[in-house]
């Protein structure tokens, strides 16, 4: 059987700030974005806001509301950055399979030390205390998901067992949670295990697999294996990146984009940040999606194929502004855009070409492409960019390449 | 509160970085008599984090945190 530990910093950017900004400490404290530009959610708070039932994810105001007292903070990525660096070189001394999830969170599989993960885990806790300032939560179990589970289990600053069988056992200790607590059973499918008479953990792992595959489709089964704690994915190697499915950047813009040059121009930034970041990785992409958002928060995708496969910023742009047009009339404003590209293969992968195609135009994008990449990597972001972006400074003034530097990760 | 220092420090051979003078900025110099502990530390008290240098200045025991590649004391 295999020891696995999941390390949880607990309240991350907000236990950092509070680090670094010692007059702050002990006051209810969180970090947001900016609220003159539109990005005014709460993105961590501490514990002292968690009294006052601050939540992530809402609005600095909402926050006030409840608690009026809140200090606010801009979050500083690069401190965030450091210190989840020092956090895994700590992690790296007890194992090579270290696998990180998001900033804050990851695996270990100390497998290989005995069955010393009780103690690993108490070391690497008082560790993280004394030498970085911060706490952290962590579960020791037999498979990620658990391990996972544990983390979540007690916080701040705890320790959470979580064995095969006997008294910490996961029939004991994790069966009796409520079904949303188990990774990937989100709202929606929290809401479709209730109707079906499902309301914890346990349930959801004495269910037939049938049953829940025909109400949830193949997630069905994937959750009764983790409920079953069947769940045998392995711990990625230190440093070793995960494959990459999609790159995206979504913004939510500095004012509602009311027609369609303005989109024109969003567009144009997210698809050029998308493709430059698809170069410098070296893919190309055979799928582009959009994401519309309006002013009154409803949202939905849609996605086209790119033949042949490109990382040419035009191709992006044109294919995302196409599906924008076939999708969206302009009832309401958009609050919010995204794009991203998924299909990903190698840009060195030979693609077969049309004779209908105009071969000369595309390798002179190759090289505009190129020769612009490298100019903006010397001079900026800003030194040279189309023409129609500067109608309006203040939508156009936006980086997603190089201010969005934390990239969401999945499980999957 | 952290105090960003001046330091006069030697690099060996092998590449060890130790502290020798702190510079005060009033002109006064402490000469570090002896370093007794050397980890990588956070300091509540300032806000920081880094290689914490335990010294001994004059009898008295202080804390000498290298941050990046800036020194501070805990005041």
């Amino acid at each position: 059987m295999r020891t696995i530990l999941h390390s949880d910093c607990n309240g991350f950017y907000a236990s950092v700030e509070s680090l670094l900004h010692p007059e702050l400490r002990g006051k209810p404290l969180a970090v947001a974005g900016d609220a003159e530009n539109r990005h005014g959610i709460i993105l961590a708070k501490n514990e002292e806001a968690k009294k006052f039932f601050v939540k992530t994810g809402e609005a600095i105001w909402q926050a006030k509301n409840k608690c009026p007292e809140l200090v606010v903070i801009e979050p500083h990525f690069d401190q965030y950055m450091r210190f989840s660096k020092l956090a895994k070189g700590i992690y790296a001394e007890y194992t090579d399979r270290v696998e990180s999830f998001g900033l804050d969170e990851a695996w270990l599989d100390v497998t290989g030390n005995g069955q010393r993960g009780y103690e690993i885990a108490k070391e690497i806790n008082a560790r993280v205390k004394e030498e970085l300032g911060i706490t952290v939560s962590i579960g020791v179990s037999f498979n990620k998901i658990f391990a996972k589970l544990g983390s979540d289990y007690k916080k701040p600053d705890a320790i959470t067992k979580i064995d095969f069988d006997g008294e910490d056992g996961f029939k004991n200790k994790v069966w009796p949670l409520p079904c949303g607590d188990l990774l990937y059973v989100g709202k929606a499918t929290e809401k479709k295990l209730h109707t079906m008479g499902i309301y914890t953990i346990g349930d959801i792992a004495l269910t037939s697999p049938e049953i829940l595959k025909s109400n949830l489709g193949k997630w069905g089964e994937i959750l009764h294996t983790f409920a079953n704690g069947m769940d045998s994915s392995p711990v990625a190697q230190f440093d070793k990146h995960p494959d990459v499915k999609s790159i995206g950047n979504s913004t939510t813009t500095p004012r509602d984009l009311k027609d369609y040059s303005d989109v024109k121009m969003i567009v144009q930034i997210l698809s050029d940040s998308v493709a430059r970041r698809m170069r410098e990785l070296g893919f190309k992409a055979g799928v582009v999606t959009i994401t519309v958002r309006d002013n009154q928060l409803f949202s939905f995708t849609r996605q086209g194929q790119l033949n042949p496969f490109s990382n040419h910023t035009r191709d992006i742009r044109n294919k995302a502004l196409e599906l924008f047009r076939k999708n969206y009339n302009f009832k309401k404003p958009i609050r919010s855009l995204g794009v991203s590209v998924s299909k990903l293969v190698a840009d060195s992968v030979p693609c077969q070409l049309s004779f209908f195609q105009d071969c000369d135009r595309d390798i002179k994008e190759e090289n505009l492409d190129r020769t612009l990449d490298s100019l903006k990597n010397r001079f900026g972001n800003y030194v040279v960019r189309p023409a129609f972006l500067i109608k309006d400074k203040k939508l156009s003034l936006l980086n997603p390449k190089d201010d969005h530097i934390i990239h969401p990760v999945g499980f999957f | 509160m952290k105090e960003y220092v001046s330091v006069t420090a030697k690099f060996d051979q092998d590449g060890s970085l130790l502290p020798l003078i702190i510079n005060w900025e009033d002109g006064r110099k402490f000469e570090i008599d002896k370093i007794t502990d050397i980890r990588f530390a956070s300091s509540l008290k300032s806000g920081g984090a880094g290689v914490r240098y335990t010294c001994q200045i004059l009898n008295h025991t202080r804390y000498l945190y290298l941050e990046g590649n800036r020194w501070f004391i805990e005041k």
